[in-house]
């Protein structure tokens, strides 16, 4: 099986999967920076003290976590274009999908580090005379993302992952243009090895990040 | 006027009533010790003084102004009164300087400078100028409550609330803080200080309340409670913690 595999086609198309790589990539990339914006405003809304706004926040959450992404990313194709008015194109109707959708998920991620931060550096920051505001900017947050920074990872090692998910919608992803390659010059195996060797390398390389950033943190 | 003054006040966690008609009043200058047994609600009892802690009946005023009043802007009434905690609550991803400059910069809208200076100052004061541009977590205990202090310090309270300052430290850097807040006294501070240090309520204390079961038991003079004066519950309370 392995005795005509083809190395060339792997070099020659590698402009093309570079290519694709970079989309992959913005879009992880994007997505993570506007999910977290997102899922920090609703973890603040979860957390505030009207009834209404944490309702909604936590609604909003529940949604999104009981939806397949593939759904998700499938309405919002037709969903966007409708709600701007005019044809936007799959990358941006994905963006948001994936913002919207990533949105819940760093949300929680958010609650639970703003609640790890512990009561008596709440009081301090308050008995300074800090607002709420200053008090959450100033001391909350910063003391929060350190303490998730290790799960906001795994979460955009995660996203990396399922970006592939955007051939529904037509995009050529780092999957996609592979798929090309493969399916044209019918260099199936190659190509899927390829895939598969170049996602695990980089996931590999993510969590061994991590694994060094919490070490880090573990010891001050 | 006193500078504090807290008539009946009483507080409920669910049904649980933790304050039971609390009543006291610290002149300006003075420094009342709190002691009492543990879960007597020291704590709380000073945390309702500027508003860390809501209570649902009586009054409290500082400086004249009512702390459970709805229109009073909390925030800027808290920012002129000093606060020390039992864990010290130093911002751990600041440094020491940071710390102190902080509120200065945010609250009272201090420049850089000023705050700095004025930070300089204060670790001056509670010996620690060579520690300004170190972490919390470089430091010992003593030193990060010290640091604490000064933090406090740095937004020219009028008075200041101490939380067991000292019951987190090792026995040997105890002194070093109280030295501080002796120096402090001194100076004519207002200070409301929970501690079970009764050399320093002696020697510093203009009165001394104690607590028991919410209920403020006794509220007398330092002279008359390490006199005879005290009550049964105190007495009990005092030769416990002074024989251990
Ligand atoms: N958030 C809370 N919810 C319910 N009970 C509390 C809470 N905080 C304190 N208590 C209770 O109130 C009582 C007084 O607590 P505290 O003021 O911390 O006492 P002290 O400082 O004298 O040890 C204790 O019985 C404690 O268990
Ligand atoms: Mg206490």
């Amino acid at each position: 099986m392995f005795e005509n595999f083809d190395f060339e086609i792997i070099v020659t198309s590698i402009p093309f999967l570079i290519e694709g790589m970079g989309l992959t990539l913005l879009l992880t990339v994007l997505a993570i920076v506007g999910g977290l914006a997102l899922g920090t405003v609703l973890a603040l809304c979860r957390l505030a003290p009207y009834r209404w706004l944490s309702l909604f926040a936590g609604s909003y959450v529940n949604f999104f976590r009981s939806m397949p992404l593939i759904l998700v990313i499938f309405w919002f194709y037709f969903l966007v274009p409708f709600i701007v008015g005019r044809p936007v194109g799959g990358f941006y109707s994905v963006l948001v999908a994936f913002i919207m959708f990533e949105a819940a998920y760093y949300c929680e991620i958010m609650r639970a580090g703003i609640q790890s931060v512990r009561q008596g550096q709440v009081h301090a920051g308050q008995a300074l005379g800090l607002t709420y505001r200053q008090n959450m900017r100033y001391i909350v947050l910063p003391q929060a993302f350190r303490a998730m920074i290790p799960i906001l990872l795994t979460q955009a090692i995660i996203l990396f992952q399922d970006t592939s998910l955007v051939y529904v919608v037509g995009l050529r992803d780092f999957l996609v243009a592979a798929d090309i390659v493969a399916n044209r010059d019918n260099r199936l195996m190659e190509m899927f090895l390829t895939v598969a060797l170049v996602y695990f390398v980089m996931c590999l390389a993510g969590q061994l990040g991590i694994r060094k950033i919490q070490k880090k943190f573990a010891t001050g | 006027m006193p500078m504090i003054e807290m008539s009946s006040v009483n507080k409920w966690y669910d049904d649980f009533q933790v304050l039971k008609d609390c009543s006291t009043q610290v002149a300006k200058g003075e420094v009342v010790v709190v002691c009492g047994p543990s879960g007597s609600g020291k704590s709380t009892l000073i945390k309702t003084v500027n508003g860390l802690e809501p209570f649902q009946e009586g009054t409290i005023t500082v400086d004249e102004i009512s702390v459970g009043d709805p229109a009073t802007d909390l925030p800027r009434l808290r920012a002129r009164i000093g606060m020390v905690f039992q864990n010290f609550e130093l911002f751990p991803h600041l440094s020491i300087m940071e710390n102190i400059k902080l509120a200065q910069l945010k609250v009272l809208n201090r420049t850089d400078d000023e705050s700095a200076k004025r930070g300089m100052e204060l670790l001056d004061r509670v010996g620690l100028v060579d520690q300004a541009d170190k972490f919390p977590a470089q430091l010992s205990g003593g030193q990060q409550q010290r640091v604490a202090i000064a933090r406090g310090l740095a937004m020219d309270p009028i008075a200041m609330l101490f939380d067991e300052p000292t019951s987190a430290l090792d026995p040997e850097m105890i002194n070093e803080v109280l030295d501080v807040m002796t120096a402090l006294a001194e100076d004519g501070m207002t200070m409301m200080v929970v501690t079970h240090e009764m050399g320093f309520a002696r020697r510093v204390a203009h009165r001394v309340i104690f607590m028991d079961e919410g209920r403020i038991e006794e509220d007398c003079t330092k002279d008359d409670f390490f006199g005879t004066a005290r009550g049964e519950r105190a007495q009990e309370f005092l030769s416990k913690i002074l024989t251990h």
